[in-house]
């Protein structure tokens, strides 16, 4: 028997999901063809505003990969375009000549941006915001054109926006209704919004009708219904969608405003359906995202042949996919007469919250500035939910119930990937997972806008119960993100990002320049993922360490040269002395870590200082290694068992320069009586009979902490080794400015363990230590040769004053 | 009665990291210089009203500077301290033309210095 051939029209999300619904319901049961325009496999159309935006990449919007059609015998024409439809025949002719059969024909053609008909509307550089090409367009433009205008300031207007400030252009949203998303919002939550993306740097403009678009061949500026004028050299149409109908009606469909259909999705002909923003069911035309996986569901359902239950509509809800901007809308947010309202505004806060019923039954809500209730709401208005158990749950002095516990399996969590309660639930029960971020890489949920973020923790906390450690979620890197010290590592080595700046343009920084903890943050979390490629950015470090040398409370500095193994000879001291001399040193002191400290150097004396003591830097104010203290070992003393000295300047030599995530202090001692303190620093190594213990974890500072044996080994060779594994380990894991202490507390010992122990990790780590080794240069060196560098940061100006 | 301003060449344009800071010694006075990524250059007293940090090696991000000593944050435009630490530093006028960077201090300032507050 042959299969039935399903043929679906349209290679975009709506269409697709139906299809994967029908391989979910009847595996094996039809022989599918997919005809799309586009070049590329299904890709998720509502991110596209959060690769415009920098967040993500095309690659992972994508939702079937070109592999999943194959595998699933789906034949794809794409960049074909339908021609044709023959309903009496049961044929679609193609653009290439091809005229393919079908039982079952499904229209998911979709929608275009609708183009204002104003005069000079056809110039280059005024376009809509649709599809992957379009975004690529955007991101070539934004290289020369600097003064963008947005017409329309919905949704997709507002996320191509902001996509385009990203982009470094001067961008102004016009709209022509008096506040902003006025289709989703109440003119409270729209003006608070208005303020909110003004803060951000995007100009708004109300109330402001569009008459002309002026400029010779490129577009060059807008002429307004009032008169006024302003320049533009790219200006984006947002104003709404445009049901791409035209093949339906030209196929003798029914069509309104969409391709009309019944409650089974079905349309005028026989076994013709449609789905998605194409289609007018009930009189609506819906362009979000959530009525179509609802359609999908059903229209699969009738395809397959199964009892389902009509699509009776959907209740829309809108999220906001603007970085540090929390908007949410649901269900009917305009006042009535017979509807009450019940709000809430928190000036201090910033949070604004609206909540209508109709004969006490929950119909509508809006959340401005705090959307964590967003889930709750949408499930009581679809399940009509008594406005009474609404208020309850506020007035409630017990914890509030998670939102999440109320809800079905088939409840959605993550609206922009369609994933369910149910599919998390079981994926964190079969995949043992227990983070946001590892459901995250499992599911998808969160993955896009992340707002259900905080479901997905409520839901680990659901599954797991008290095994959930919450405070071992994200905790942001500063107050100018909402990324974790992962979340951004990750992405600057998946997006090779190379400077802070594009780091922050990137991932959505709530600051133009970021502060003082994140710059040199950023700057060494780049570094280290990319030792080769990545410049070390001296606006981005701390005095001491962009001026090689330690600021002291007068303004002066003070110099440490290295001392390896804290051994010296005359020549050195007599070099010191001479120094101390000649630039009027006012205190010679003896450091912890066995050499010589320098105070009250000025600061433009440094590179002459340097250059005379003809030493090393001793990075004595580094986040790197410090020092190797040592004691005198097997050459003198009387219980010394193993040349401690000689460990202490090999281990200095090959570790040094290197940026870690905070200073590293290391000691060896020839026998256990420790006479280099080898308990309380990062790197302690002990001397013992036939070998040497390896300590790591101590402090001897703030918060002291005896170091634990990490490991036992034989040879000199193996200490170099470990400590080498363990040392790039710990530049790689670390938060910057964590300690080893700490951080070894906080991975545990075990795992560090095994991972420096393991013969291949260890040689890949240390394999790409050395590369992070090569690429460092003496500091001193550097600026006596580079009379840039001494003009830039070491040089006093003093101009003289005239009398 | 009108202040009498001295008008001094203090660096050109290409001596001026952006977002770094650049000391300069007026007679008694220490000034901070700052070139910002957008181009404007600005001038302070290069001490903070807290403990007396060299603001000139604070990091910059947009139009403030981040004390080094204890990360007071100071507003380059205006030299008021940011919350929740309160205090301000004196601002110098600062003009461009072409290249020279030039910066206006006060007859009496240039000779006897300011006093650390007045601002």
């Amino acid at each position: 028997m042959t299969k039935q051939k399903v043929v679906l029209i349209g290679n975009g999300m709506a269409g697709v999901r139906c299809i994967e619904e029908i391989i979910k319901t009847s595996p094996d049961q039809f022989d599918i063809t997919i005809i799309g325009s586009e070049p590329h496999p299904n890709y998720n159309r509502i991110l596209l505003s959060k690769v415009l935006q920098g967040d993500t990449s095309i690659s992972d919007i994508t939702l079937n990969e070109l592999d999943w059609y194959a595998e699933n015998n789906i034949t794809l024409h794409k960049g074909e375009t339908a021609t044709k439809v023959d309903t009496k025949k049961q044929t679609v002719t193609t653009d290439k000549q091809q005229t393919i059969p079908y039982d079952h024909l499904i229209f998911a053609t979709g929608s275009m941006p609708f183009m204002l008909p104003l005069p000079g509307a056809d110039k280059d550089g005024v376009m809509g915001f649709r599809d992957i090409k379009d975004c690529d367009t955007l991101i070539h433009y934004a290289k020369t054109k600097k003064k963008a205008v947005v017409i329309g300031g919905g949704i997709l207007g507002l996320e191509a926006a902001r996509g385009l400030l990203n982009l470094d252009m001067d961008v102004t949203v016009v709209h022509n209704e008096p506040y902003l998303m006025n289709r989703q919002l109440d003119p409270e939550a729209g003006k608070l919004l208005k303020k909110k993306l003004e803060e951000q740097g995007m100009k708004i403009m109300v109330h402001t009708l569009t008459q002309e678009l002026t400029g010779k061949k490129h577009v060059s500026g807008l002429k307004f219904v009032d008169g006024s004028f302003l320049e533009a050299d790219l200006v984006i149409m947002a104003v709404g969608i445009k049901p791409q109908v035209q093949l339906a009606r030209d196929s003798g469909l029914s069509v309104n405003n969409g391709i009309v259909v019944d409650d089974y999705m079905r349309a005028s002909a026989p076994n013709v359906y449609a789905l998605g923003e194409c289609t007018e069911h009930r009189k609506t035309v819906y362009g979000l995202v959530a009525p179509l996986y609802d359609q999908g569901k059903v229209l699969a359902k009738t395809v397959c042949g199964v009892d389902t239950k009509p699509y009776e509509g959907s209740v829309l809800s809108t999220n906001l996919k603007v970085s540090g901007v929390s908007v949410f809308s649901t269900g009917t947010i305009v006042e009535s007469d017979t509807s009450k309202s019940l709000m809430a505004f928190d000036d201090w806060k910033g949070t604004y919250k609206k909540v209508l019923s109709e004969n006490g039954r929950v119909t509508g809500a809006v959340l401005f500035g705090d959307t964590s209730e967003s889930t709750l709401l949408t499930s009581m208005i679809n399940k009509k939910a008594n406005i009474e158990d609404y208020l309850a749950m506020q007035q409630s002095d017990a914890p509030a119930v998670s939102v999440t516990a109320s809800m079905s399996a088939e409840d959605i969590i993550c609206g922009c990937n369609g994933v369910t309660k149910g599919t998390i639930c079981s994926a964190i029960k079969e995949q043992g997972l227990a983070s946001v971020e590892e459901v995250k890489a499992c599911t998808s949920a969160s993955r896009s806008c992340g707002g259900c973020a905080n479901l997905v923790a409520d839901l680990l906390q659901e599954t797991l119960g008290d095994s959930f450690d919450a405070s071992n979620q994200v905790k942001p890197l500063c107050s100018c993100t909402t990324m974790s010290r992962d979340e951004i590592v990750d992405a600057i080595r998946e997006q090779e990002l190379t400077t802070t700046r594009s780091v922050m343009n990137v991932l959505d920084w709530k600051t133009e320049e970021g502060c003082s903890k994140c710059r040199p943050a950023l700057n060494y979390y780049i570094n280290m993922a990319h030792p080769t490629n990545s410049q070390d950015e001296k606006e981005s470090k701390y005095v001491n360490e962009r001026l090689h040398a330690n600021i002291q409370k007068d303004g002066t500095f003070s110099v440490v040269p290295r001392m390896y193994g804290g051994v010296t000879n005359a020549d050195q001291l007599r070099k010191i002395a001479d120094v101390a001399d000649k630039y009027e040193v006012k205190l010679l002191k003896v450091t912890g870590g066995q050499r010589i400290d320098m105070f009250g150097l000025k600061k433009d004396d440094l590179p002459s200082v340097w250059e005379d003591l003809d030493m090393p830097s001793g990075y004595a104010y580094g986040k790197t290694l410090r020092t190797v203290k040592t004691c005198v070992g097997a050459d003198f003393c009387r219980f010394g068992t193993q040349d401690s000295i000689g460990l202490g300047v090999e281990l200095e030599k090959r570790f040094e320069r290197v940026s870690t995530p905070h200073k590293v202090k290391m000691a060896v001692s020839a026998c256990p009586r420790n006479c280099a303190e080898s308990g309380i620093k990062d790197v302690g190594i002990v001397g013992v009979d036939g070998g040497w213990e390896i300590y790591v974890g101590g402090n001897g500072g703030t918060h002291l902490r005896a170091a634990d044996l990490l490991v036992k080994v034989k040879s000199e060779q193996e200490v170099l080794q470990i400590t080498g594994a363990y040392f790039q380990y710990y530049r790689e894991t670390a938060e910057y400015l964590e300690r080893t202490a700490p951080w070894v507390e906080r991975l545990g010992l075990d795992h560090i363990r095994d991972v420096v122990t393991d013969p291949e990790q260890s040689v890949a780590l240390i394999a790409r230590l050395d590369v992070a080794l090569a690429a460092t240069v003496e500091p001193w060196k550097q600026v006596i040769s580079d009379a840039q560098i001494r003009k830039e940061l070491y040089e006093v100006a003093a101009p003289a004053l005239t009398k | 009665m009108a202040i009498t301003k001295q008008r001094i060449k203090v660096a050109e344009l290409s001596d001026l990291p952006v977002k770094m800071g650049k000391t300069v010694v007026i007679g008694e006075n220490e000034l901070a210089l700052f070139r910002l990524s957008d181009g404007s250059v600005k001038a302070i007293e290069n001490r903070c009203p807290h403990k007396a940090g060299v603001l000139a090696e604070g990091m910059v991000s947009g139009d403030h500077v981040f004390c080094p000593m204890h990360d007071w944050k100071i507003s380059l435009k205006d030299g008021l301290v940011q919350e929740p630490d309160v205090g301000c530093v004196k601002t110098f006028e600062v003009e461009v033309e072409g290249e020279l960077v030039y910066v206006l201090v006060g007859e009496e300032e240039a000779e006897r210095g300011v006093t650390n507050g007045v601002c």
